[in-house]
């Protein structure tokens, strides 16, 4: 069938400028530029990753929406009418890459900090010191000790150190290349904080960083072993994903190449389907005993965590979890991003992690089981001020998938599904998973990172507190602006211009 | 080693035998077993362990390259993601045996419950087999990705399968005794005749399943059995528009 569907983008090539060295159709990756006698553009396979801008040594391409692709309508929208053509055109369900890009309101955005001013002064970061290190795993009700030999008497379970409040998303390798996961690790290592192995399981070559690795259980159970298992700074049971809630995940037969089925243990070329359920878990009761089969496996020497996507009934979901033994409750909302996720299901199901987290955190206290399970949150933390307001309202930690694959060099064109990425990031093509050089890649991870911390430390600073943990959960120090009661109920916080 | 395992919780039980594996202890038997559950989770070493008595869920767990008796009946969860070794079971299993299992054998005298064999896998050398004796529950190898599963039916009871066989299936075999009806059949399954490969197949590990529990080989062979293979390995492959 002819395809009805208009250009998305338009490239621009100024013609004066370029000297025809081709640069660009050698880094396009979609095919979308051509050589015949000088550069043309095929606008209809662009996807605006801005390879060829990036690299044109004139700065001679730039790429534009394309301003006739649909008459304006507030209600048919340039989107829906794509999609309906798509469909029209293939009767599929159409795919999409990334987090939801749709304006729903984001909270982090309604929510500012407090700072101290005169009569509660302020602490400088650059002088002091400001401690942003904490624990992920169960603490006890109460601490005893040995008062002769001042030793600790409790029996405390397994905890994970983090330098930084900041984790690594989970994706896997398949969903992204071997050298963004090597990045993602060495990173990790050098950060003292974590990479998540998302459910591909773990690439030999990343043998040496075990200690800063999560290792994922998920419906599929691609390369879970005992020693998958034992290899690994805590295990995380995943439930869901905040992208796409309540469904499972198709890696595509053509990505299952030599080393994806090395790792995953499964045949070349075949597709590696994880069912949406885990069908082992149908209840509470069946969670905590593939919670207790993880820590038998692995002596209860590992946090297990397990991960859910944040839904309407996601408060009482976690205080289930929790009392089927997790360690740590993990929580991506519905902005969180994807390898590959139907459109439907990404843009219109979930809820917000900043309404999800407030609500579980809260949930966990009233029925004082807070301290059993460590809080993460992830799901669109974009900056450091939303590192911050997470733990503020009760999170332990902030997990980072989207941000850090834009570290890296990301250009967010939401097509990671084709693994086409000119930037060598979610693809398999060897040509293309080429371009990432790990080392640069983490180094530029290491500095993200480095840079959030140190304005992490400036707001805690102003805020008069010299430790991250002295933050959590103190809500009192956020204030919502444009916001509805029932939205700053939930949130448990006062609109900005309330005193204490 | 042999344990009394009368009122005692799974944790510590679980940790002497990790422990005495650890010290070199090659056989253990466990008496009195009532509900323990994860016996044999995640060991790696190619111990033997007799179980006396019903063991709990999630039995053999992880586990990779122990061999277990069950001198009785077991329960749910039994070789869940197991990635080699052998479990037989001179009894029947509860539900989900076999979830995401990926080397090893589990032989059952008895009959299965429902979701057997859901995800199983293979990969090169590791080719997980299920044979039960008896008749199993619905989903019987839903989601199967690799590995060969054999249902026996020899217990006289019917259906010998319950409803959606192998739907969502992509890879594997399963192999069994006697007609399915077409409408329990999940969509992505093709049902085929034995052809001589197959019955030296079946044949090679029938023969060891009817050495355990004491089968007349040549009576168990004798059944028609009926074949079942994936229509692709990629069944959801044109789902999806890009």
């Amino acid at each position: 069938m002819e395809s009805q569907l208009p250009a998305e983008f338009m490239v621009n090539v100024d013609h004066e400028r370029c000297r025809r060295c081709k640069r660009c159709v050698i880094n396009c990756s979609f095919s979308a530029i051509e050589f015949k006698d000088k550069v043309t553009p095929n606008h209809r396979l662009c996807v605006a990753c801005h390879r060829c801008a990036t690299f044109c040594p004139e700065g001679a391409i730039t790429i534009t929406e394309n301003p006739l692709e649909y008459k304006y309508g507030y209600n048919w929208t340039p989107e829906i009418r794509k999609n309906i053509l798509k469909q029209a055109e293939s009767g599929g369900i159409i795919l999409t890459g990334m987090g939801n890009p749709r304006p729903y309101p984001i909270y982090w955005d309604h929510m500012l900090i407090d700072a101290c001013q005169v009569t509660n002064p302020s602490i400088d970061p650059l002088r002091e010191p400001m401690e942003l290190r904490t624990y992920l795993g169960a603490k006890p009700e109460c601490v005893e000790f040995d008062s002769e030999h001042i030793s600790l008497e409790t029996e405390l379970a397994p905890q994970v150190k983090l330098d930084i409040p900041v984790v690594f998303a989970a994706m896997s390798y398949g969903a992204i290349s071997l050298n963004a996961h090597k990045a993602l690790a060495m990173a990790a290592k050098r950060m003292g904080t974590l990479m998540n192995t998302g459910e591909g399981g773990l690439h030999e070559e990343l043998a040496s960083y075990t200690d800063r690795i999560i290792v994922q259980v998920a419906s599929g159970r691609f390369g879970v072993t005992s020693k998958y298992l034992n290899n690994s700074a805590l295990v995380e049971i995943k439930i869901g994903q905040g992208a796409k809630p309540g469904i499972g995940g198709h890696l595509p037969g053509e990505k299952v190449g030599e080393d994806i089925s090395k790792t995953r243990m499964i045949p070349v070329g075949t597709d590696a389907l994880s069912p949406a359920p885990h069908h082992d878990i149908y209840s509470i009761e069946d969670l905590s005993q593939l919670i207790y089969a993880i820590k038998e496996t692995t002596d209860y020497k590992k946090p297990v965590s397990v991960k859910i996507a944040a839904v309407h009934n996601v408060a009482a979901i976690a205080s289930g979890i929790v009392r089927a033994g997790a360690d740590i409750v993990m929580i991506d909302g519905f902005r969180g991003g994807t390898g590959a996720a139907p459109m439907v299901i990404r843009d219109h199901v979930g809820i917000p992690i900043e309404l999800a987290l407030a609500a579980v955190d809260e949930r966990l206290r009233q029925e004082g089981i807070r301290n059993r399970a460590s809080i993460l949150v992830g799901g669109s933390i974009r900056q450091s001020a939303d590192v911050v307001k997470a733990i503020a309202l009760g999170a332990d930690a902030c997990v980072i998938g989207t941000a850090s694959l834009i570290a890296m060099g990301c250009r967010v064109c939401q097509k990671c599904y084709t693994g086409n990425c000119a930037w060598g990031i979610a693809t398999q093509k060897p040509e293309l998973v080429r371009r990432l050089n790990p080392e640069i890649a983490a180094d530029r991870l290491c500095n993200l990172l480095t840079a959030w911390g140190h304005e992490i430390q400036e707001v805690l600073g102003s805020l008069g507190i010299n430790a991250i943990e002295s933050l959590r959960g103190s809500r009192e120090r956020l204030r919502g602006v444009g916001l509805p009661q029932e939205a700053l109920d939930i949130l448990g916080i006062k609109h900005a211009g309330i005193g204490q | 080693m042999r344990i009394d395992a009368k009122g005692m919780h799974y944790r510590p039980m679980n940790k002497m035998i990790r422990d005495a594996v650890a010290a070199g202890e090659k056989e253990f038997e466990l008496d009195n077993i009532g509900g323990q559950r994860y016996i044999g989770g995640g060991l790696n070493d190619s111990v033997k362990i007799t179980i006396n008595g019903t063991p709990g869920n999630d039995l053999g767990a992880f586990m990779n390259g122990p061999r277990i008796v069950i001198n009785a009946n077991a329960q749910d969860g039994i070789a869940n993601t197991m990635n080699a070794g052998e479990i037989i079971v001179h009894g029947s299993v509860g539900d989900i045996i076999g979830y995401g299992m990926r080397g090893g054998k589990l032989y059952i005298k008895g009959d299965a419950g429902y979701r057997v064999g859901i995800h199983m896998k293979e990969y090169k050398k590791q080719v997980p087999v299920i044979i039960a004796g008896g008749t199993a529950g619905d989903f019987f190898g839903e989601y199967m990705a690799g590995g060969i599963m054999i249902l026996l039916g020899m217990n006289g009871k019917s259906p010998i399968v319950g409803d959606y066989v192998g739907t969502g299936m992509h890879g594997g075999v399963i192999y069994i005794r006697g007609k399915v009806n077409p409408y329990s059949l999940g969509k992505e399954v093709n049902c085929l005749e034995l052809n001589e490969e197959d019955k030296k197949l079946i044949g090679s590990y029938l023969k060891e399943y009817c050495e355990h529990f004491g089968f007349d080989l040549v009576e168990v062979m004798s059944g028609n059995f009926t074949k079942l293979v994936p229509l692709s390995h990629r069944p959801y492959g044109n789902l999806y528009v890009y």
